[in-house]
């Protein structure tokens, strides 16, 4: 009988594969396809505290192995989701994670604010990376300070664990990595999507609406394992890995660089079965290799 | 999510190709998949994985074209990798698809014995055969009105004629049927005729002035909209239009509350299509 089940410290997981949000919807959207509660955990899509309309489009382009997406955070808002949603996800048997966004420090914190007296929620995601938002993709995660002095606002709200969201369009991603850790931020997660354009030679334009997008998939994963390998090998606090993961094996790639869990993004789009194929196939290859405990495999990468 | 009941919809990784068709550069692949042949409604779509490989990444839209018995049809044009690499695939290859999506056009029983105007553009014409075919079985009076650049843009016209029914052509070319585009077509008819219901699909510009023609003459119109999709059952939020809602108007996906809207809710692009 192999285990799955991956302790963050914070949070035991019944095993690493957890649903990264921007795609995974309120969860609410994947019902009709597979159980919830077999997950190791999911992110609701990022909420801001009022509800937000998102970008125009298009919003949407497909790259190499790759998607482009501007979305733009649409979203309902915590009282919305507080009222509509969460009664109907929290009966599942899995870390419910809800991903927190904000124009300002104020504002992450008054969505932790108000949704730290809402029952059924094991952690935030701090979404201080999504790259369509502001012009230029400018974030909170750009910045060792900018990303110190969110988290650290937020930490002082916040009764629940902590998990901040880095981005990858930086020089240094270990730097923020520690501010986030020295702000008491409970986990990273890493890495976001890729600022990415995608350019129309027919009519010299930009392919999406908002000029810049973020590139995720298979396209970005071999960067996306280095940045979890340098971070997880420098950090004190558990790092969740992600980019590109389609399948068990590249789940197994960012265990073995360090990851203690794995967030399944843009795979879930292309196959809303992904993230169970994706715990059968760590079972069976931890059956395969002979091994007991799957977090005997986080770091085992022999360099 | 409101009025969203998407719990019909499923997955089948083995819809097997029973039947293909093609025209120069438009295919049309019977596929069995008895589920969700069964749950299909005229105006719904389909999300189908054209490849087992890494590229093209994405799943690709296709409206259900007809259904009949165990097997669906769709109908599409090659318009990219995605479309050519559909366009390969032979009998008794299988297919992953998704489906039933979205919710379909509001052809109800109240048109029976009604006269109801069907507008197809281009590949535009996919979704509007199998509400034809409802729309006939329901007692509906349908004229179709089928528009291309050239005659064979017009794959589906001798179908259409064999099962007898109205069809009127137009050809940008003029090679055949009217010339000029089917809206300019069918404002023309419009102005000795007068159906009860308008149902279009095709590119924007069409839809626009089909949609303008519609409220001139206070003729309820629906449109099944197209787009790129990320997922086709609400989980990118990738697919919006912008629809009005009470008093203002909001980005709405596709997928999840379209693909069919009524000329009341859109609002028109400026350049799009």
């Amino acid at each position: 009988m192999t285990d799955l089940s991956v302790d963050l410290g914070f949070i035991k997981l019944k095993n690493p594969v957890i649903a990264a949000s921007g795609t995974f919807g309120y969860g609410l959207e994947f019902e009709p396809f597979i159980d919830l509660s077999l997950l190791g955990g999911f992110v609701v899509k990022g909420l801001y505290f009022s509800p937000r309309e998102g970008n125009a489009p298009p919003r949407l382009v497909e790259a190499s192995s790759g998607l482009i997406n501007a979305i733009g955070l649409p979203g309902i808002g915590v009282e919305r989701f507080s009222e509509e949603v969460l009664p109907r996800i929290r009966k599942h048997d899995t870390a419910l994670i809800v991903n927190v966004c904000g124009e300002s420090d104020e504002e992450y914190g008054s969505v932790v604010e108000f949704l730290d007296k809402k029952e059924g929620i094991s952690a935030y995601e701090l979404n201080i990376s999504c790259p369509n938002v502001k012009k230029d993709g400018i974030c909170p995660a750009l910045s060792p300070e900018a990303t110190f002095s969110t988290v650290s606002l937020v930490r002082k709200i916040s009764s629940r664990p902590l998990i901040t969201k880095l981005s990858p369009n930086v020089t240094d991603v270990l730097e923020i990595a520690l501010s986030a850790q020295e702000a008491g931020s409970d986990a990273i997660s890493l890495v976001n999507t890729f600022l990415a354009l995608a350019v129309d030679s027919e009519t010299q334009k930009p392919k999406l609406a908002n000029v810049y997008g973020g590139l995720s998939g298979p396209a970005i994963k071999p960067i996306a394992l280095r940045m979890v390998h340098q971070v997880a090998s420098r950090v004190n606090i558990p790092v969740i890995g992600m980019g590109g993961i389609l399948e068990g094996n590249d789940a197994l790639e960012f265990l073995i660089a360090g990851a203690k869990a794995v967030e399944v993004g843009t795979a879930n789009f292309i196959n809303p079965e992904a993230t169970l194929r994706i715990i059968d196939e760590l079972k069976e290859y931890c059956q395969k290799k002979g091994i007991d405990r799957i977090e005997t495999l986080i770091g085992s990468l022999r360099t | 999510m409101s009025g969203y009941s998407p719990a019909r919809m499923t997955k089948d990784p083995l819809a097997r190709i029973v039947g293909k068709e093609s025209w120069r550069d438009y295919f049309l692949l019977r596929l069995e998949s008895p589920l969700i042949a069964d749950r299909s409604r005229p105006g719904q779509f389909i999300m189908v994985r054209v490849n087992a490989h890494h590229h093209p990444l994405l799943r690709r839209p296709f409206s259900v074209h007809s259904k009949n018995g165990k097997t669906i049809e769709i109908f599409f044009q090659v318009a990219g990798l995605g479309t050519d690499l559909l366009s390969r695939k032979g009998m008794d290859e299988t297919l992953d698809i998704l489906g039933p999506l979205g919710k379909g056009f509001r052809a109800e029983a109240e048109l029976k014995g009604k006269a109801v105007a069907l507008v197809g553009g281009g590949r535009g014409i996919a979704p509007l055969y199998f509400l034809a075919q409802e729309l006939r079985s329901s007692g509906a009076a349908s004229r179709i009105f089928y528009g291309g650049k050239t005659q064979a843009d017009l794959p589906l016209q001798n179908k259409l004629v064999d099962q007898g029914f109205d069809i009127s052509c137009s050809t940008d070319d003029g090679s055949f049927g009217f010339r000029g585009f089917v809206s300019d077509l069918f404002k023309a008819e419009l102005e000795e005729y007068t159906p009860e219901r308008i149902f279009a699909c095709g590119p924007e510009p069409m839809m626009k002035k089909i949609s303008d023609a519609a409220r001139q003459k206070k003729i309820p119109a629906e449109f099944s909209l197209e787009s790129v999709m990320g997922c086709g059952f609400g989980a990118c939020w990738g697919c919006v239009k912008r629809i009005k809602r009470g008093d203002g108007e909001e980005w709405v996906k596709i997928c999840e509350e379209g693909p069919v809207f009524s000329a009341e809710e859109i609002v028109w692009g400026e350049e799009e299509g």
